[in-house]
């Protein structure tokens, strides 16, 4: 692997410079951009092709979808508060969950990662001007914004919104069943979110690909960047197929086709293996762009080099490919998916994520750890996921299955897991790049206080669900019997929701105090790591007046500490290097 | 099991080799996480083999499979979970910043990188084994014929058709068949079927509209209703008693409430249900699949579908409505 090449002589000026072929190296005036700009204020935000642009209104829409998704979560734990409250109608209830699942994991937790923080700091942290294809860019975040605004109009159709859950199994979701323009709005969503996530995809793998700085080799690539590459390409093998299943699926509901049918010789199952085949690698297209956040965020805190550069790369990679193998697990109960293989392939994934585990904890091992809110909510989701992934490798026994399946044992799970990463990484990440994006700082003590009540809110709303599910309440059930002895755990978790749902104001309110009075941040509060603390923050249009040598993939941290900088061999003297590999640290013993 | 943590304890030296504290630390470290690893499985085991860990022991020959299986897992779960978590919060506490000092800039460690990929493969090669072991056991099943339970009867043969909102039992050897809608209040807890103690019972799940979940918490053990596939699977219930079923897979507007049970008796006490099932009328009464006779909705109005009579008339309504 040639990782030590001094300075590449491959790229070119012309492939560094964008599609408008600027360099972002060279000296510009504002003047020069003058044209590139636009018209300003509210105009300049519906009009805008600059990724930094877009990226704060996928992250604007998105966090607006999470608050919805999570006031039904506030509603739903309400109802199940007592066994038969009847708070909301079962057809509410069931609108709710399926919206709230539906918001959280098609329109908040994906185009917060993709959409969002790798569109604001992708371009940044590989050197480059904007993304591949800025139209594109713009053209994915209005189809996004058109997803939101059909899937929630759902609720304003007569018959509600979706009831089917957000997996839409089939039969349950046809026009029998689920009549309605409520299901046709929900598929309607998931077609422009998917298109979408794919132009998202494609403009990633190309900004990546080919508008790297110079010195910017792939090896040199921080992780989080890495991490959106390979999420990038997983959304290119998976939101075609759930496309291709939700046009099918419209077809069964209103031009007579029976695919999904067994009456005209069609398969329900069938729905099932299309929707996890895109289904499995979305929960890593959620999961990867997070690990990638916290594997940049954990080295700044710890005033060190991330621990096992390639070996955090090569394991994205494991899950990325091993993910797209692993689809049946949720189809155990079916009795028609062959168990070993998918069990087999499901445990191998732990692998890899352990991987990552201890090159985490390897990155901090020896370190100077200081927590600000950023590194707080990292370290709450290395053991949170911890847990997520325990509870995984159980789920990835067939008969362990078979007696957890469907309840809340599951729901539990997949919580741990999401908000382990979307949640907690999300918010680390977005506390942790918030001083980029604005120039101003948000408050330290709120933000600590935002994380400790998500933290223990965390833990008493989802261990009771552990509970109940191993005590036998399916999932997605309005009402219980009193007798099942199911309340005090539905009360104790109901109560952790309400924790989780109060520390969010600690992060509104955070928001409105650091925009009443700012407290101007500088280019690289956190003596940052990656090139997107070298410039301004807010960076200029096209973000870079001047670029430091890039010799790792911590530039701006050589840049500041040229003693402590990593300093890499060239190849002449790569046969004499240890077997520690073949970058050393000046400065420091060895 | 080796330790990831005791090896970088010893090639990862502390900041400053001057400082005999971080020698003390170490080997205090070191005696920790090995009582951690050693003592918490002897503790456990000491305890008990198999701790439920919020589970049912499980009520069938199947179901008690799976538990030992979930409860051996959940002990490695735990020991090996315990151990990140603590290395975690030790490394949190540890190297907490203590002075503006520049830590050691060091990148990567290959050797300890290929112990913690090939101890993990090893562990996940061990449960992939038990689970597999397990499987076969669980999903193992008779020959309807065959005459291998303590009486010497053939296996109980019963046909299980989910719908909404509600269970039909057909027992296809005997002639009795069990049907009941439960969406008629909160205090319907659903149609009971009743199986002999200590025998096989296998059971034949269909779905005539949309996916159902056959799950019993006791049982350890949950299986999908489907349109289109059938599912055959066996049931050893180990003792007689009640256990409650309920549908696990969502199925609509009444999923909540279908509920169901089964009551194992010994196996006279069964001859003497079933014949006064067959006095009482509750025969098989139609299609020897079992999968007809769901009674006509109640007064509520419910989708379409939960009215039809017989399984194949369920096309040409769908379609009409379609």
């Amino acid at each position: 692997m040639t990782t030590t090449i001094e300075r590449p002589e491959v790229i070119t000026p012309e492939v560094l410079g964008g599609p408008d072929g600027h360099h972002p190296d060279a000296a510009h005036g504002d003047a020069d951009h003058g044209h590139h700009e636009g018209p300003s204020g509210i105009l300049n935000w519906l009009t805008s092709t600059d990724h930094k642009v877009i990226g704060k209104s996928y992250m604007i829409t998105s966090l607006v979808t999470f608050f919805l998704a999570g006031l039904m979560a506030m509603v739903i734990r309400a109802q199940l508060l007592d066994p038969h409250t009847s708070l909301v109608s079962y057809q509410t209830y069931n609108e709710l969950f399926t919206m709230h699942g539906s918001l959280m994991m098609y329109l908040f937790a994906g185009p917060f990662a993709f959409g969002g923080l790798a569109n604001y700091i992708v371009p940044l942290q590989v050197g480059a001007p904007d993304m591949a294809f800025p139209r594109l860019n713009a053209l994915s975040y209005w189809l996004y914004l058109g997803g939101v605004i059909t899937m929630l109009s759902g609720f304003l159709v007569a018959g509600g919104a979706a009831s089917f859950g957000w997996v839409s199994y089939a039969p349950l979701s046809n026009a029998t069943n689920s009549p309605g323009a409520g299901g046709d709005l929900w598929l309607m969503a998931l077609a422009l979110t998917g298109f979408s996530a794919i132009f998202t995809g494609v403009n990633l793998v190309a900004t990546i690909l080919y508008l790297r700085a110079p010195g910017m080799t792939m090896f040199r690539v921080p992780v989080f960047s890495w991490n959106m590459l390979v999420t990038a390409i997983l959304i290119l093998i998976a939101f075609p197929v759930l496309f291709a299943a939700v046009v099918l699926l419209f077809c069964d509901r209103h031009f007579g086709t029976h695919i999904f049918s067994v009456q005209g010789g069609g398969s329900p199952v069938l729905w099932q293996h299309l929707f996890w085949f895109f289904g499995h690698p979305e929960v890593y297209i959620l999961a990867l762009p997070y690990f990638g956040m916290v594997t940049d965020i954990l080295p700044v805190f710890s005033r060190k080099p991330v621990f096992g550069y390639k070996g955090m790369v090569f394991a994205t990679m494991s899950i990325a490919a091993l993910s797209t193998g692993v689809w049946a697990h949720h189809m155990f109960t079916t009795g028609v998916v062959l168990l070993p293989f998918f069990s087999l392939l499901s445990y191998l994934i732990a692998v890899p994520t352990g991987i990552k585990f201890f090159n985490w904890i390897g990155t901090m091992w020896g370190g100077q750890l200081s927590f600000q809110t950023p590194m707080l909510f990292s370290i709450g989701f290395l053991l949170i996921f911890l847990v997520g992934g325990v509870t995984g490798v159980l789920l990835a026994s067939p008969p362990v299955d078979f007696m957890t399946h469907d309840t809340y044992f599951v729901v539990a799970h997949f919580h741990n897991v999401l908000i382990g990463t979307a949640v907690f990484a999300g918010f680390a990440g977005f506390y942790f790049w918030y001083p980029k994006m604005f120039g101003r700082m948000l408050r330290e003590g709120l933000g600590k206080l935002h994380f400790w009540f998500l933290f223990i809110g965390f833990w008493v709303t989802f261990i009771p669900q552990y509970l109940l599910g191993l005590h036998g309440m399916p999932r997605r059930v309005a009402s219980y019997a009193p007798d099942t002895g199911w309340t005090a755990l539905n009360v104790i978790s109901t109560l952790g929701a309400y924790i989780i749902g109060f520390s969010f104001l600690f992060f509104l309110v955070n928001l409105v105090v650091s925009w009443r009075k700012p407290v101007p941040s500088g280019p690289n509060p956190w003596d940052g790591h990656g090139l997107e603390w070298f410039t301004s923050s807010p960076p200029p249009h096209h973000n870079y007046t001047h670029l430091p040598p890039i010799r790792s993939e911590r530039p701006t941290w050589d840049y500041n500490h040229p003693e402590h900088r990593t300093v890499v061999h060239k190849p002449k003297d790569k046969q004499s290097t240890s077997p520690k590999g073949d970058k050393q640290t000046v400065g420091a013993p060895s | 099991m080796p330790s990831p943590a005791s090896v970088i304890a010893v090639n990862a030296p502390s900041d400053d080799p001057t400082d005999p504290s971080q020698h003390r630390v170490s080997g205090m470290r070191r005696g920790w996480i090995t009582a951690l690893i050693v003592g918490a499985p002897l503790l456990l085991a000491g305890c008990n083999m198999y701790p439920t860990y919020g589970a049912d022991p499980g009520a069938t020959k199947q179901g008690s499979d799976t538990f030992k299986l979930y409860s051996g897992m959940m002990t490695t779960g735990i020991v090996i979970g315990g151990f990140v978590a603590v290395l975690i919060l030790w490394t949190v506490v540890r190297y907490r910043r203590r002075s503006d000092e520049m830590p050691k800039q060091f990148h990567e460690n290959l050797p300890i990188e290929i112990l913690y990929t090939a101890v993990p493969v090893i562990i996940v090669g061990f449960l992939f084994f038990f689970t597999v072991l397990t499987e076969n056991n669980v999903d193992a099943t008779q020959p309807v014929n065959a005459t291998v339970t303590s009486t010497g009867r053939p296996v109980v043969d019963i046909t299980v058709t989910a719908f909404q909102w509600g269970w039909r039992f057909d027992y296809t050897g005997l002639n009795v068949g069990v049907v009941g809608e439960t969406t008629n209040g909160p205090n319907n807890k659903g149609p009971q079927m009743v199986v002999p103690a200590g025998e096989t019972i296998q059971i034949t799940l269909v779905s005539n509209d949309t996916v159902h979940g056959f799950y019993l918490r006791d049982f350890n053990f949950s299986r999908y209703a489907q349109p289109g596939v059938t599912n055959i699977f066996d049931l050893n219930v180990l003792h007689t008693g009640t256990y409650d079923g309920q549908c696990t897979q969502f199925c609509g507007l009444y999923h909540s409430e279908m509920l169901f049970s089964i009551r194992s008796v010994t196996p006279s006490a069964f001859e003497t249900w079933a014949s006064a099932e067959v006095t009482a009328g509750h025969t098989l009464q139609g299609s020897p699949s079992g999968a007809g006779n769901i009674p006509p909705p109640n007064t509520r109005t419910t989708p379409a579908n939960a009215g039809s009579s017989v399984a194949s008339s369920a096309t040409p309504k769908q379609k009409a409505s379609a």
